[in-house]
């Protein structure tokens, strides 16, 4: 793959996007761009409108101000830009929110045969490629509730892929997991990035953020305070605010 | 005094038969349109939001036997001639679909919302959505209150005697009349109703301590 050109093409662009809840300003003229194959991790203190950007992305919030631009389709009230976004961006959630009615594979089946009209039998096959690359091929006919957190977020992660978006989108996909959880689901996570995943993660994994971000954006009180590639971004942190949540966070490390 | 022989008691089971007829015509009714009652009040229209929550207020806040009259005598005086039966139906759809949609309603709204959001994160559409996804936890969720509303339901349905319906208590009020042993007859009509609606309680009791297990 020419990486260098694929490279130049934003695949997310955000100008100028601003959001309110009521007089409440939860978003301040963020611009951020995130290039094709790009991994993005997002962090701050809690309140910081992280989750509230990524959900910005795939149009889970409305935005007053700004535009976003997913893969040459820039976001707007119309269901059809809304579908086209979606259809580009997975998410995967902080809670999982698999569908607890559904076998695992019922989970990953259910979008590709509704929104790409794709047979049973063709869903099904693409289903046990990604169950099988998160490792829980075994578990496809069990329901959520029978599967441990960690299988559950893993297969979060598959059912998302399954619509074979070109990005992915994760809202503190190990914050609800026991902590001999988290690993399996960062190393899943950690896979994805190295086959190229293009990857917005919000998170507080400050070792997946060195280990795979080529940026870490760092987000106080609704505006992007700094961003930088993770080496400089920990070692030499430029703002007052980010070496005070640094110091918090990595002191529990 | 008559006594009471098989004739008397198949002119009951008769009623019996009306009786069940009228509480699925009134389930089925309410039930469909009840859907479209539960799906409209969780709308994001304002105006579409209100209107239903008008339609409900007016069906709950009033006596089922007010709302036969109306439909009943209502409708034939707009010129229509209807028989029994349609008026009968039209009252029971209308007043079931009322409470169903309430039920409902709080069915759908107690499904987190977060699955919600992965629906339409994986880029699924409002039908499949609800059809997929939020009816089914819904309903499971609404079933032990959808019981409970059949049960009234089916006693509810004495009430289309006044119009001229031979359900089991009017044909309980004949039986008695012919016999003059209302004791025994309603005793009888009484044990009927009972035999019908306390399984049906039962089992909502049963469905929603599953449910109360399963959730903790």
């Amino acid at each position: 793959m020419p990486q260098s050109a694929a490279a130049q093409v934003p695949l997310i662009a955000l100008e100028g996007v601003g959001k309110w809840y009521g007089a409440y300003h939860a978003l301040k003229n963020i611009n951020l761009t995130v290039k094709k194959g790009e991994k993005i991790v997002l962090c701050g203190p809690s309140g910081s409108g992280k989750s509230t950007l990524i959900r910005c992305i795939n149009h889970l919030e409305e935005t007053q101000e700004g535009n976003i631009t997913v893969e040459g389709t820039t976001l707007s009230d119309s269901s059809r830009s809304i579908d086209a976004v979606r259809r580009e961006v997975g998410m995967v959630f902080q809670s999982f929110n698999l569908f607890p009615h559904k076998t695992i594979m019922e989970n990953c089946t259910l979008a590709p045969m509704r929104v790409k009209g794709v047979s049973k039998a063709e869903a099904e096959a693409t289903a046990r490629k990604y169950l099988e690359r998160v490792r829980i091929l075994d578990q496809a006919d069990k329901y959520p509730a029978q599967l441990s957190g960690g299988q559950q977020q893993r297969a979060a992660i598959a059912r998302a892929l399954c619509m074979e978006p070109k990005a992915m989108l994760f809202d503190e996909p190990t914050s609800a997991l026991d902590p001999e959880m988290v690993k399996e689901v960062l190393d899943t996570m950690i896979g994805l990035a190295r086959d190229g995943m293009t990857m917005i993660c919000v998170t507080h994994e400050m070792g997946f953020a060195r280990q795979v971000a080529d940026r870490v954006v760092f987000m106080a009180s609704g505006e992007i305070i700094e961003e930088g590639p993770p080496e400089t971004f920990f070692s030499n942190p430029q703002h007052q605010r980010t070496r005070t949540f640094l110091g918090e966070i990595l002191a529990h490390h | 005094m008559a006594s009471i022989g098989p004739n008397e008691l198949f002119f009951l089971m008769q009623g019996l038969k009306w009786t069940l007829a009228l509480t699925l015509v009134g389930f089925i009714g309410g039930g469909l349109f009840g859907l479209i009652v539960a799906l409209t009040r969780t709308a994001q229209n304002d105006l579409v939001r209100r209107t239903t929550t008008g339609y409900i207020a007016v069906f709950q806040g009033t006596p089922l036997l007010m709302q036969l009259f109306v439909v009943y005598y209502g409708v034939a005086l707009m010129g229509f001639n209807v028989d029994a039966w349609v008026a009968v139906a039209i009252a029971f759809t209308l007043h079931a679909s009322a409470f169903l949609g309430e039920i409902w309603r709080g069915g759908i709204q107690a499904v987190p919302k977060g699955q919600t959001e992965a629906a339409k994160a994986l880029g699924l559409h409002y039908v499949s959505m609800m059809k997929d996804v939020i009816l089914p936890q819904a309903f499971k969720i609404s079933l032990p209150a959808t019981i409970g509303f059949l049960v009234q339901l089916i006693k509810g349905t004495s009430l289309a005697a006044i119009v001229g319906f031979v359900e089991l208590s009017r044909a309980g009020q004949i039986v008695s009349n012919q016999t003059f042993r209302p004791l025994t007859v309603f005793a009888l009509v009484g044990v009927i109703y009972f035999l019908i609606c306390w399984p049906l309680s039962l089992w909502g009791a049963r469905v929603e301590r599953r449910l109360s297990t399963a959730s903790r």
